[in-house]
């Protein structure tokens, strides 16, 4: 057995590289802004007495956690086409991403609204704040604050998940390397400089979740405790 | 002189939980500036009668009115009336993400459209009225479950609301802490704030109440000024005063 690694040929293609970890980390910033967006409504929906709004984001949430991404991007591929939308795969891969990402953060986010006593929208209520300004103030911060650790992780998840996109032949950095390798012939290169890209990714995302918990979460910048 | 229109009364208010009748015709009345405690045995109804006054429960049958909002009427302009009344919990219920300045500007400033450093102004006047001035700017874990009641009090003071309504404030107090917080309570009386409270300190309830309202199965089974606690004239709030000492 002989390990002959050449990574010359391999790294000879870093702008192709750069570019793929550029749209990977697009997608994932795309994707965790709107689905974090679609999770604090479709949360609210989920524990709505709104019976029809309830049932929809549940069959939205349970559709999504039981059905491979893979299926999920090839449904919005081939769902748009077949209505004669064109789009880039780029914007399909980011709509797909966001569906998904949306269902996981939704069940993430009706978790922190469980967390909330009643007796905190009780107070609120009784200071008059009306139910924006309590979902807002009393619910929605707290609530994010202590499931701010799973959220995180399920948009790094996200991003790297967004490697299968490269079946649509969105030009992300796996869909680069699948390129790059068979231009080459040098697989095994191709795919560590790959997986180290991602680490790369995945430690600049969580830095930067990090760093956005400090300016959100004043008080656990403070006391450090959990809340 | 002229009978002046009560700030809270309660007439012939009837309410069920499901087959559990818990108020069965309850009246009573504040008149500004008074201070109406109830007390009762738990389950008696008096959490309930108070939560009622709030409309965080709606009554079946009768009328309340508090600062001539029609409490009982469905057209009730909820907010309005809530920016009347000022409501203490035994939970506290301080927004724990929040610094105490933070937890009491926050209503003022949403609600009443107050500008920051108004209210800012306010919560400093509010904290010293309840001796916490120099936690302005502590989060409510940082505090004594003490103080985060009297925090609980002078953010509901800061909305500067026409009646206060305490529910247990003390309960889950030591003596200490409760004495500290009954002070507080004590200070808002002597100035002149309309109160309604449901508390179990008997010594507290003697020496601040203008009414005593001892309810009993749902109904006000006797009512009248703290004496009636020195001298029941029903056997039922006798033996409740005499199993309290």
């Amino acid at each position: 057995m002989k390990l002959n690694l050449d990574f010359g040929v391999v790294l000879e293609r870093w702008p192709a590289f750069l570019d793929g970890a550029v749209m990977t980390l697009q997608l994932a910033v795309i994707a965790t802004l709107l689905g974090a967006a679609i999770g604090a409504v479709g949360a609210v929906c989920r524990r709505s007495r709104n019976r029809l709004a309830a049932g929809i984001s549940d069959i939205y949430v349970e559709t999504i956690r039981n059905t491979p991404l893979l299926v999920q991007i090839f449904l919005v591929y081939f769902g748009l086409a077949s209505m004669g939308l064109k789009f880039s795969a780029f914007t399909v891969a980011a709509v797909a991403l966001t569906i998904n990402v949306g269902a996981y953060t939704t069940e993430i986010m009706r978790a922190g609204f469980d967390s909330i006593p009643r007796g905190q929208i009780e107070a609120a209520e009784g200071l008059a704040l009306s139910r924006l300004q309590i979902y807002w103030h009393v619910v929605l911060w707290p609530a994010v604050e202590r499931v701010y650790p799973a959220l995180t992780s399920q948009f790094v998840l996200l991003m790297l998940a967004s490697s299968v996109t490269s079946q649509i032949s969105a030009e992300e950095l796996t869909a680069v390397a699948n390129y790059i390798q068979s231009d080459t012939y040098r697989a095994f290169e191709t795919y560590i400089l790959v997986a180290i890209a991602y680490i790369a990714l995945s430690l600049i995302m969580r830095t930067g979740f990090w760093a956005l918990g400090l300016v959100l979460f004043p008080r656990r910048r403070r006391l450090g405790t959990p809340l | 002189m002229p009978t002046q229109e009560p700030i809270v009364a309660l007439r012939g208010v009837h309410k069920s939980f499901g087959a559990l009748k818990v108020l069965d015709g309850v009246d009573f009345e504040v008149q500004r500036g008074n201070v109406l405690v109830i007390i009762g045995r738990s389950g008696s109804g008096k959490s309930t009668a108070l939560r009622c006054i709030d409309r965080f429960e709606t009554i079946d049958q009768g009328e309340i009115v508090v600062c001539g909002h029609r409490v009982h009427d469905p057209r009730l302009n909820l907010r309005a009336l809530r920016q009347d009344i000022g409501i203490v919990f035994q939970s506290y219920n301080l927004f724990p993400h929040l610094t105490l300045e933070e937890n009491i500007i926050l209503a003022p400033c949403s609600v009443k459209g107050v500008s920051k450093k108004q209210a800012r102004e306010q919560a400093r006047l509010a904290l010293a009225q309840v001796g916490l001035e120099d936690k302005l700017h502590q989060y409510p874990e940082q505090l004594s479950g003490g103080q985060q009641q009297r925090g609980a009090i002078a953010r509901s003071l800061a909305m500067q609301p026409k009646v206060m309504l305490f529910d247990e404030v003390t309960s889950a107090l030591d003596p200490e802490l409760t004495g500290e917080v009954l002070k507080v309570i004590e200070a808002l009386a002597a100035d002149g704030m309309t109160m309604v409270m449901v508390t179990h300190e008997m010594g507290f309830a003697r020496s601040i109440a203008d009414t005593v309202v001892f309810m009993h199965r749902g109904k006000v089974h006797e009512t009248g000024p703290a004496s009636i606690l020195s001298a029941p004239a029903t056997p039922e709030l006798a033996q409740f005063v005499g199993a309290g000492f």
